[in-house]
């Protein structure tokens, strides 16, 4: 079974795994883990790229053919986001951005309005916007209109490797949604990333699993076969699981018991 | 949160296992929260002008030290060396004088600051919320402003003159600080001056009421410990490294974002070790003397504290590496701040 490549903003990309940069204890293994994976869409926060310092300076440990997405990281409304997009740009990083707003550093949850205003500001600007949110089917709408690129839900807190406990939202956007639906944040294991994409997920994306692990290169990797794997097994049409138990006493059954009397 | 009688308990458990399990707990929080990345930045201390006295302080107005108070052509050239270093975080301190380092002073160490550094905060005399507003719109992202202790009674006794002997109005200072937008808000409390659980119950209610009331702003939390200045002891300190280590670790595991900042005031065994811990941010290669870097023979300095770590950022750097954490110099780039 072939499937179709990850088509974001026009682009079009093999691997449905993306990897984000921090937390990584040196970049070479960043390095190596992006290599492992195979993964062609990497995020930087730009508060944390060292522009001045060539050996310090992350960038230089991304290969070139990778997409680089750069995150609002810091940016506490719409418009903190759009400065930090800008000043991304006038950078050189490119016009690729994730929208994070964030004004709660304890729960570091997205401010999903002023998400909506930095993505109506930064996608008419042509920045290829990728706004990250609490999944919510009004703010997707809203995002939708505001001309992101793709909606990135998040699955759990952050940095929780908690899975997927806002599953059955997430799913919604995938029924009702027509961009790309990456599942970001909370995703600890590649169970977990297979599981997202056997609903219907286009992509996920995972940090702090990776970052923190003892091999982060192979837990990488994992993580981009299992996102493969659940890709297939979406594409394959994967049986709905069943309750095991089938009731005794059927309550239509009437319907056939008097037909066979007549 | 937890109660006073709590952390007490904690506190006064002697068992060695007591403190091993607390570390273990809060060193796997940071590293889920933090990774293996340790945030460094330098201090410059501009003037040692102060007009308060506090008696465990170097800089204090009573103390016969050289007073200075830097030029821009001077401090540019000690912020030209602390970049050097490889520094892209700073702090700019002075003593505690509206006169001789008022606003319009901080505003253009600012703003020549901002050509050399990427994140500036300041530790200074606190201030009111337009006067902090006017420093964050000039490119001021953080404040640094310690209680150093809870106990009233006792802040009365150390406090004896100045702006500081208002206790309220230095207990509002965070507040005011986060009203006025600033981004990163640092507190602490000064180990050995008043007893350790009561202020570190006290601390760690401050840092959930501001937390409450202005959850966007990142916070920042130290526990320096009371050091000899020029050798002479200015007040005597109770609390040893195994109560250190643990009020360290309990603040990871009751606030597991907030950033645990250690200074050069500790010896580097010490914060070597914390830093498998709990500690996210240090400074590095720090001079607490005004004109430390580049301007003063080391006798001629009169310096705010003894530094006990005195390894360069370069020895820093390899310390850290070699300990496979990520020392990380750039965590903010500035934007325009506006208010």
């Amino acid at each position: 079974m072939t499937d179709s490549p990850l088509i974001i903003a026009g682009k079009s990309f093999s691997s449905r795994f993306l990897l984000g940069t921090g937390k990584f204890k040196n970049k070479k293994d960043l390095a190596d883990s992006i290599n492992a994976s195979k993964s062609e869409i990497v995020t930087v926060a730009l508060r944390r790229i060292d522009l001045e310092r060539h050996e310090e300076n992350i960038l230089e440990y991304i290969p070139a053919h990778v997409t680089l997405l750069i995150n609002t990281s810091g940016a506490r409304t719409a418009q903190e986001a759009v400065r930090i997009a800008r000043l991304a740009k006038a950078s050189g990083c490119g016009h690729w951005v994730k929208i994070e707003v964030i004004n709660d550093s304890k729960y570091l949850l997205p401010d999903n309005a002023e998400t909506i205003k930095a993505t109506e500001i930064l996608a008419a600007e042509g920045f290829m916007v990728l706004p990250y949110i609490t999944p919510d089917l009004y703010t997707a709408r809203a995002l939708v209109k505001a001309g992101a690129a793709t909606v990135m839900p998040l699955g759990s807190f952050i940095g929780s490797n908690q899975g997927l406990r806002t599953k059955e939202f997430i799913q919604v956007l995938i029924n009702e949604i027509d961009l790309p639906i990456i599942v970001d944040a909370g995703i600890g294991a590649p169970s977990q990333a297979a599981e997202a994409m056997e609903m219907g997920a286009a992509a996920v994306l995972a940090n702090t699993a990776v970052a923190t692990a003892q091999n982060p290169a192979s837990l990488a990797r994992a993580f981009a076969l299992a996102v493969e794997a659940g890709r297939l097994a979406y594409l394959s049409g994967l049986p709905l699981q069943q309750s095991l138990a089938r009731a005794s006493s059927p309550l239509t059954g009437f319907l056939y018991d008097d037909a066979a009397a007549n | 949160m937890m109660t006073l009688p709590q952390i007490k308990n904690i506190l006064n458990d002697h068992r060695p296992e007591s403190v091993e399990e607390l570390a273990q707990e809060a060193a796997q929080i940071t590293r889920q929260h933090f990774g293996r990345a340790i945030s460094l930045y330098g201090p410059i201390y501009l003037s040692n002008f102060c007009s308060s006295h506090c008696t465990y302080c170097g800089f204090n107005s009573h103390n016969k030290i050289n007073r200075m108070k830097m030029t821009p052509e001077q401090y540019r050239k000690e912020m030209q060396f602390i970049q050097s270093q490889g520094i892209r975080n700073i702090i700019m301190l002075t003593g505690e004088s509206h006169k001789h380092t008022p606003v319009s002073y901080l505003k253009e160490a600012t703003q020549i600051a901002s050509e050399y550094f990427q994140g500036i905060a300041l530790e200074v005399h606190p201030m009111e919320t337009a006067e902090y507003k006017e420093l964050f719109a000039a490119g001021v992202d953080g404040i640094t402003v310690y209680q150093e202790t809870y106990d009233r009674a006792r802040y009365a006794q150390v406090h004896l003159s100045g702006y500081k002997k208002d206790y309220d109005f230095r207990y509002a200072t965070p507040a005011r600080a986060a009203e006025a937008g600033m981004r990163h808000i640092s507190i602490g409390i000064l180990l050995g001056l008043s007893d350790a659980a009561n202020d570190v119950y006290a601390i760690l209610q401050h840092l959930r009421e501001l937390e409450r009331s202005f959850p966007g702003v990142e916070y920042g939390i130290s526990f320096p410990r009371l050091r000899t200045v020029k050798t002479e002891s200015l007040a005597s300190c109770d609390v040893d490294d195994v109560q250190f280590v643990k009020i360290i670790a309990l603040t990871r595991i009751l606030f597991p974002r907030v950033s645990i900042n250690l200074s050069t005031r500790e010896a580097p065994r010490l914060r070597d070790h914390l830093l498998d811990i709990a500690i996210t941010r240090m400074s590095a290669g720090s001079n607490t003397s005004v004109g430390g870097y580049t301007l003063l023979e080391e006798k001629e300095q009169d310096p705010q504290f003894d530094i006990k770590d005195e390894r360069s950022v370069d020895q820093i750097v390899k310390l850290l590496k070699s300990k496979d954490f990520d020392p990380v110099f750039t965590d903010w780039r500035h934007i325009e701040n506006s208010v």
